[in-house]
C-alpha cells in the first residue's frame, strides 16, 4: 500500500469522489465563519479603519495563488519522473484556479490600496511579481490548450512550469531593485507573532484554511472532470476506428 | 558544433532577410516612440535607456520562431537529434547563432539610435555593455520558448506569451544598469546580476530546451 496507488485514475476517482462534497462543504463552512467573523466581529484597525477587513479575502487568495503554482510544480515533477497521468491532469486542473486566485488577490489589493495608499496600483516588487505570476499562469494554460497530443502537452507544460518557477523568483528579486515597496512584508506567521492583533488572527487563519480547502476541492473536481474528458476522447477515438 | 554554427550563420545571412529584419524593426520602434510621446528632449532623455532595451527585446522576439521552425519542417532537426552531437549542444549553438545574427547587431546599433532619443552622453557605454551582457540571455531564453512551440502550426503568438514573462528579470536589470549609469550612480550590482542571469541561463536552459525538443520530435 503506497500513495502511488492513487495514481491509478480509477482508484483516484473512486477515492476522491465521495470526499469532494465533504471538502467542499467544509471549505464553504470555514470561509463563511472566517469571513462573517472577520467582517462583523472585528474592530476597525488604527490606520486602516474598516478597510482592513478586505484582508480576510486578500491574504488567503494571495496565499493560494502562490501555493497553487507550487502544487503545479510538484505535480509536474511527479509527472516527469513517474509518468502518472493523474498528476499531469491535476497540474492542468490547478492552473485556472490559481490564475483566478491571483486575480482576486490583485483586485482586492487594488481596492484596498485605493483608500490606504491613495493609489490603485504601484510598480513595486510584490505587486509586480504577482502580475508576472498571473502572466505565467496564462502562458501555462495557453500552452496546454495549444497542443493536441495529451502526453506532449503534459511534458512541455511541465518543463515550462519548472523553468517558470525559477524565473518567477528571479522577477520578484529583480523588481526589488526599484526600491522598497509600498506593500508591507508578511504579517502572518504560524507562531502568531506580534504584528497582528489576536482579534484578527483567528478569523484570518480560519479563512486561510477555508481557501486552502476550497482550492483542494476545486482541484479534485477539475481533475475528475479532466479524467472523464480524456476517457470520453478515448471512447470517441475507439468508435471512430471501429467505424 | 562549429559546422552547425557556420551553417546557421550562413542560412541567416543568405536566406531571405532574417538577418536585417530584426535590426530594421529595432530602428522603426525607436523612431516611432518620438511620434508617440512627442519630440521633447526633456521627455525622451530619461526614458531613452528603457525604450532602447524594450525595443531590442521586441526585435529579438521577432526572429525567435525561425530558430527551429525551418529545421523542424525540412527534417534537419530530426537529423541533428540523431547525430553524435547532444541535443543540448545543438540548442546552445542555435542560441549562439541567434545572438550573433540579432543580439550582436542590436548591441552595436543601439548607441547610434540613442542619439535619436537624446540619450545622456554618459549612458552610451553602459547601454552598450548592458546590451552586450543581456542580449545573450534573451537569445537562450528565446531558444527555450522556440523549442517549446516548435511543433505548433501557429506558435508565434503563444511564443511571445511564454517568453515575455521570462524576459522580465533581464529587462529590469539591463535597463536599471543604464538608468543608474546615466544618473552617475553605482552600476556594479545590476551588471553582476545581469551577467549572472546570462551565465545561469546558458548553463541550465539548454537542458530544458533539449528536453522540450525531444518531446516535440517524439
Amino acid at each position: 500500500m503506497s500513495i502511488w496507488e492513487y495514481a491509478n485514475p480509477k482508484k483516484f476517482m473512486a477515492t476522491t469522489a465521495p470526499l469532494i462534497p465533504w471538502i467542499f462543504g467544509g471549505s464553504m463552512l470555514l470561509i463563511a465563519v472566517g469571513l462573517l467573523w472577520g467582517l462583523f466581529n472585528t474592530p476597525a484597525a488604527d490606520q486602516f479603519e474598516h478597510s482592513v477587513k478586505i484582508l480576510f479575502v486578500h491574504v488567503p487568495s494571495a496565499l493560494m495563488a502562490i501555493n497553487g503554482w507550487m502544487m503545479m510544480l510538484v505535480a509536474s515533477l511527479i509527472w516527469l519522473i513517474r509518468r502518472h497521468h493523474v498528476s499531469a491532469l491535476a497540474a492542468r486542473a490547478a492552473a485556472p484556479i490559481g490564475a483566478i486566485m491571483t486575480v482576486i488577490a490583485l483586485a482586492t489589493g487594488a481596492i484596498w490600496g485605493q483608500p490606504t495608499w491613495g493609489t490603485w496600483w504601484a510598480w513595486e516588487p510584490r505587486l509586480t511579481s504577482f502580475l508576472i505570476l498571473f502572466l505565467f499562469y496564462i502562458g501555462y494554460m495557453a500552452l496546454w490548450t495549444a497542443i493536441e497530443d495529451n502526453d506532449t502537452a503534459a511534458d512541455l507544460t511541465s518543463v515550462l512550469c519548472i523553468v517558470g518557477s525559477v524565473f518567477a523568483v528571479l522577477s520578484r528579486y529583480a523588481a526589488m531593485f526599484w526600491g522598497k515597496g509600498l506593500h508591507q512584508t508578511a504579517t502572518f506567521s504560524a507562531d502568531r507573532e506580534t504584528n497582528i492583533d489576536a482579534s484578527f488572527w483567528w478569523p484570518a487563519v480560519i479563512s486561510m484554511l477555508g481557501f486552502g480547502l476550497f482550492f483542494v476541492a476545486l482541484v479534485l473536481i477539475r481533475t475528475n472532470t479532466h479524467i472523464r474528458l480524456r476517457r470520453a476522447d478515448a471512447l470517441e477515438a475507439r468508435a471512430r476506428r471501429a467505424a | 558544433m562549429i559546422a552547425l554554427l557556420k551553417r546557421d550563420l550562413w542560412l541567416a545571412v543568405r536566406a531571405g532577410g532574417g538577418f536585417g529584419l530584426g535590426l530594421a524593426f529595432f530602428l522603426i520602434v525607436v523612431v516611432l516612440i518620438p511620434f508617440g510621446v512627442g519630440p521633447d528632449a526633456s521627455v525622451l532623455e530619461p526614458i531613452a535607456p528603457g525604450i532602447l532595451w524594450v525595443a531590442a527585446l521586441l526585435a529579438c522576439l521577432l526572429s525567435l520562431d525561425r530558430i527551429f521552425a525551418l529545421d523542424y519542417e525540412d527534417g534537419s532537426l530530426a537529423l541533428l537529434a540523431t547525430s553524435p552531437l547532444p541535443l543540448e549542444g545543438a540548442a546552445l549553438i542555435k542560441a549562439i547563432a541567434h545572438w550573433l545574427t540579432t543580439g550582436l547587431p542590436l548591441t552595436l546599433a543601439a548607441p547610434m539610435l540613442g542619439v535619436l532619443l537624446h540619450m545622456n552622453s554618459e549612458a552610451y557605454g553602459y547601454l552598450f555593455i548592458s546590451l552586450a551582457l543581456g542580449t545573450p540571455a534573451l537569445s537562450i531564453i528565446g531558444t527555450f520558448g522556440a523549442a517549446l512551440t516548435v511543433g505548433l502550426r501557429r506558435g508565434g503568438l503563444l511564443l511571445s506569451l511564454l517568453v515575455l514573462p521570462l524576459y522580465v528579470p533581464t529587462l529590469v536589470f539591463g535597463a536599471e544598469a543604464v538608468r543608474r549609469g546615466a544618473a552617475g550612480m553605482d552600476v556594479t550590482t545590476p551588471f553582476v546580476m545581469l551577467a549572472g542571469i546570462t551565465a545561469g541561463a546558458f548553463a541550465l536552459l539548454p537542458f530544458a530546451s533539449a528536453a522540450a525538443l525531444r518531446v516535440n520530435l517524439r
